[in-house]
């Protein structure tokens, strides 16, 4: 079908026209609000109150999505929300990564908020339009699309019956149907899911930008915890904002001197050092699998391992040679990080675009590791296919990894049969079966129905199903709070454990990756030196998420004097740009610890959040054993050097004429004891009680005992 | 024979004469690019590791810049 027919099907919902503004300091200083099942469209204004409590971006989303639902609210009920926001850094083209934007949704994974956040133009483009978050609530009655025109002030909501439901035609259309010539598709920016997101709950949002010189609709991914499965119950089709003429200073920040200065000395920290680093401008973030996998921390055959023999087969200067080089490939304007890394004219080999030569977006390292070794597969086709399909179908590539590891272990221990999987071998290793997974998830269909739900309603579904012992999945299904775990392997470092167990929506290592500095560096050898990790590493990285930041370009990339300071790991030097930065933008004065306070006052907040829907107390912390330590006599002996060796000198432990099952029960108490430890002492220093919860002298100290905040504590204490 | 140790990141590893940086790295199987060395507190730069010999009873740091993935 043609766009101007699907143009002549759309229908006019409600036009609401605005007032165009002025960002100042980097806020827009309003919202957007829409409500699907009424139509209803309104702005509301962002208090000094709401800035200096919530920051921005992902602050102002949990904020806005609190005040939506009630403790008993679930996933898809219309009250629920996607909230997108961007956050008071977003949208500056000087320094490198400020173009994310954050969304969070109470998800179908988890029964609580998510927070997941994404590259691409939609953020920044809202902004200039004229918003720092957009609120999405309702339902709609029909398939709709929401436009915004941040030059003309206008926001509608359009019938949209006949368009595409994949997000890589979806976004290619829209984009053409709303630029008026090729020059002005840099100006639209599309967020859409896909087919996948209609049937599974680990469906995701693709955001977009235009690359010239493709003249292609890129993608890029809000993957976890299901938000593109929210959006699709909520029948938007897609939402669409347009915005012409992008400059350096919209911003209009109080030191735009600062702000030039201090990009500068970044741009020329990843121009001279990056190729010697870690080549993110040649193959972005899977420069690592190689090294994952030489530290036994690629995650293989479901986490039991973390090295394979064939891990060369898909390590990075295979997918270097399959990515197109020498392109502008940052997700924001002035990104010269580079790393949205995608290979051209990709032949797809597989399901309803078979035959078609695509962009694929990717791989990233997660995505190499959840479509690739965690599953057995070392084809670099198969995982370059695997990961178009996710993107497109709208499947987050983590989870799909994750959970089809999952159904793989299980198949190989007899859970599962062909009988069972309606005919899929779903052996580890099995390319065809997992591209035939990802298919029939994408159509709703046989087994595929089932394994779109995720790991921990699987687990659900095997026990009760098919008799499978719960003790035996709940060791190995790697999800911890319905969430699946990214793909990293935690065994050997307790601080990851916690980096992955102790974090707010699940495991998910974005709040802190400790792997090296706790296993590798023993920097952080005792209960508190963990904890202080695990204190000051997720808040920092929360303060991306509340600006509008991307993470990567402050360790992706070191300072040269970065070795001659007293804290490398937190390499000092770009945390005081960061300091700078928002100084700059703002005009609000802070130091690096107000920086690590912003956060708190929205990490404890979202912890709140989780109590109050019912979750994020320390019983919900708890993380499956694989997670810690070797599930089956396969996994210790396949190691067996390394824990006979704890034993004796951690346990005073002589295993010499022990049966391998003996060690193992000796082994998983020390290790589940460390655990229970570790989590005392992190607690201890967050400030919150022995069962997880955030004390009212903690909230009152950062500022944050709000009335409502406060009931949740008295509640649960 | 008695084998005789250094200390890398706070664990003990065997020494062997002639050892230098480089071949340390190598065994212990150190492939980041991003790694600081420090013998006994004082930094060695990547272009000495071939050339810095380890010695017996050395205390050897060897940090991986990589606090995120």
């Amino acid at each position: 079908m043609s766009i101007e027919n699907k143009q002549s099907a759309r229908r006019l919902l409600k036009e609401y026209a605005y007032s165009l503004g002025m960002i100042d300091k980097g806020y827009a200083n309003r919202t957007l609000y829409i409500d699907l099942s009424g139509n209803t469209i309104l702005e509301k204004p962002v208090t000094q109150e709401m800035k200096d409590k919530f920051t921005g971006g992902k602050g102002f989303g949990l904020k806005y999505l609190w005040d939506a639902v009630t403790p008993a609210t679930k996933w898809n009920d219309p009250e629920n929300e996607i909230v997108i926001a961007n956050g008071p850094l977003c949208g500056i083209t000087q320094y490198p990564g400020s173009g994310k934007s954050l969304v969070v949704t109470i998800s179908p994974l988890t029964n609580m908020p998510v927070d997941s956040n994404v590259g691409g133009y939609f953020g920044p483009f809202l902004k200039f339009s004229g918003f720092d978050a957009l609120e999405l609530q309702g339902k709609a009655d029909k398939d709709v699309i929401v436009f915004i025109d941040g030059n003309k002030g206008i926001v509608r909501i359009e019938e949209a019956p006949v368009d595409a439901a994949d997000s890589h035609v979806l976004a290619e259309q829209l984009t053409e149907m709303f630029a008026d010539s090729e020059e002005d598709k840099r100006n639209i920016s599309v967020v859409s899911a896909g087919s996948a997101a209609e049937h599974a709950y680990i469906g995701l949002l693709n955001f977009s930008f235009y690359d010239v010189r493709r003249k292609a609709a890129r993608l890029k991914q809000a993957g976890r915890g299901g938000i593109g499965t929210v959006f699709r119950d909520k029948k938007i089709k897609a939402l669409v904002v347009k915005f012409v003429g992008v400059k350096g200073n919209l911003n209009h920040p109080a030191d735009q001197g600062t702000v030039n200065r201090t990009g500068i000395k970044l741009h020329k920290e990843i121009h001279d050092l990056d190729d010697k680093q870690n080549r993110m401008r040649k193959i972005g973030t899977a420069n690592i699998i190689e090294i994952m996998d030489e530290y036994d921390l690629l995650p293989t055959h479901n986490y039991k391992f973390g090295r394979h023999k064939d891990t060369y087969k898909i390590n990075s200067y295979v997918f270097q040679d399959m990515v197109t080089q020498g392109m502008a490939d940052g997700c924001w304007f002035g990104c010269s990080m580079s790393c949205a890394k995608a290979a051209d004219n990709f032949l797809l080999k597989s399901g309803p675009y078979k035959g078609q030569k695509v962009v694929v977006d990717g791989p990233e390292y997660e995505n190499a590791a959840a479509l690739g070794s965690n599953i057995g597969v070392f084809d670099p086709q198969v995982v370059m296919e695997l990961n178009f399909y996710c993107d497109t179908y709208a499947l987050d590539t983590i989870s799909f990894g994750t959970m089809t590891a999952f159904i793989m272990e299980c198949y190989e221990n007899g859970i599962l049969n062909k009988e069972r999987t309606g005919g899929l071998e779903l052996n580890f290793g099995n390319a065809e079966a997992a591209l035939e997974l990802i298919h029939q998830i994408s159509r709703g269909e046989g087994f595929g129905k089932i394994a779109g739900k995720g790991v921990r309603r699987m687990k659900e579904y095997f026990v009760k199903e098919y008799g499978a012992d719960p003790a035996f999945l709940n060791d190995i299904g790697m999800e911890q709070k319905g969430l699946e775990f990214s793909e990293y392997m935690p065994k050997e470092s307790l601080a990851q454990q916690g980096g992955y167990g102790l974090t707010n929506k699940g495991p998910q290592h974005d709040e802190a990756w400790l792997i090296f500095m706790d296993m590798v560096n023993n920097q952080i050898p005792t209960f508190e030196d963990k904890a202080e990790a695990l204190h000051y590493f997720p808040m920092f990285r929360t303060w991306f998420g509340l600006n509008g930041l991307c993470k990567l370009p402050w360790n992706d990339i070191t300072p040269a004097g970065n070795k001659y300071t007293s804290e490398p790991a937190k390499i000092p030097e770009h945390v005081q740009n960061y300091v700078d930065i928002f100084s700059a933008v703002t005009g609000k004065i802070i130091d690096k610890e107000e920086l690590i306070r912003q956060s708190e006052r929205v990490y404890n907040f979202q912890r709140l959040f989780n109590i109050r829907m019912g979750y994020g107390k320390r019983v919900h912390d708890k993380i499956p054993y694989r997670a810690m330590g070797p599930v089956t006599v396969e996994e210790y002996e396949s190691r067996q050097e390394r824990y006979d060796k704890q034993l004796q000198e951690l346990l005073g432990y002589d295993p010499v004429g022990k049966s391998t099952e003996e060690k193992m029960k000796v082994m998983r108490a020390y290790r589940e004891d460390q655990y229970e430890k570790l989590t005392d002492a992190v607690y201890k220093r967050r400030g919150w009680t022995p069962n997880g919860v955030p004390t009212l002298e903690k909230l009152k100290d950062l500022g944050m005992d709000l009335p409502e905040v406060v009931k949740v504590v008295e509640n649960n204490l | 024979m008695v084998i005789k140790m250094i200390q890398v990141n706070g664990k003990e590893f065997p020494w062997e004469e002639g050892l230098t940086v480089a071949e340390l790295l190598k065994r212990k199987r150190y492939s980041y690019p991003k790694i600081i060395v420090k013998i006994n507190g004082t930094l060695v730069e990547p272009e000495e590791y071939a050339s810095t010999a380890v010695r017996d009873g050395d205390d050897v740091k060897a940090i991986h810049l990589l606090a995120g993935g």
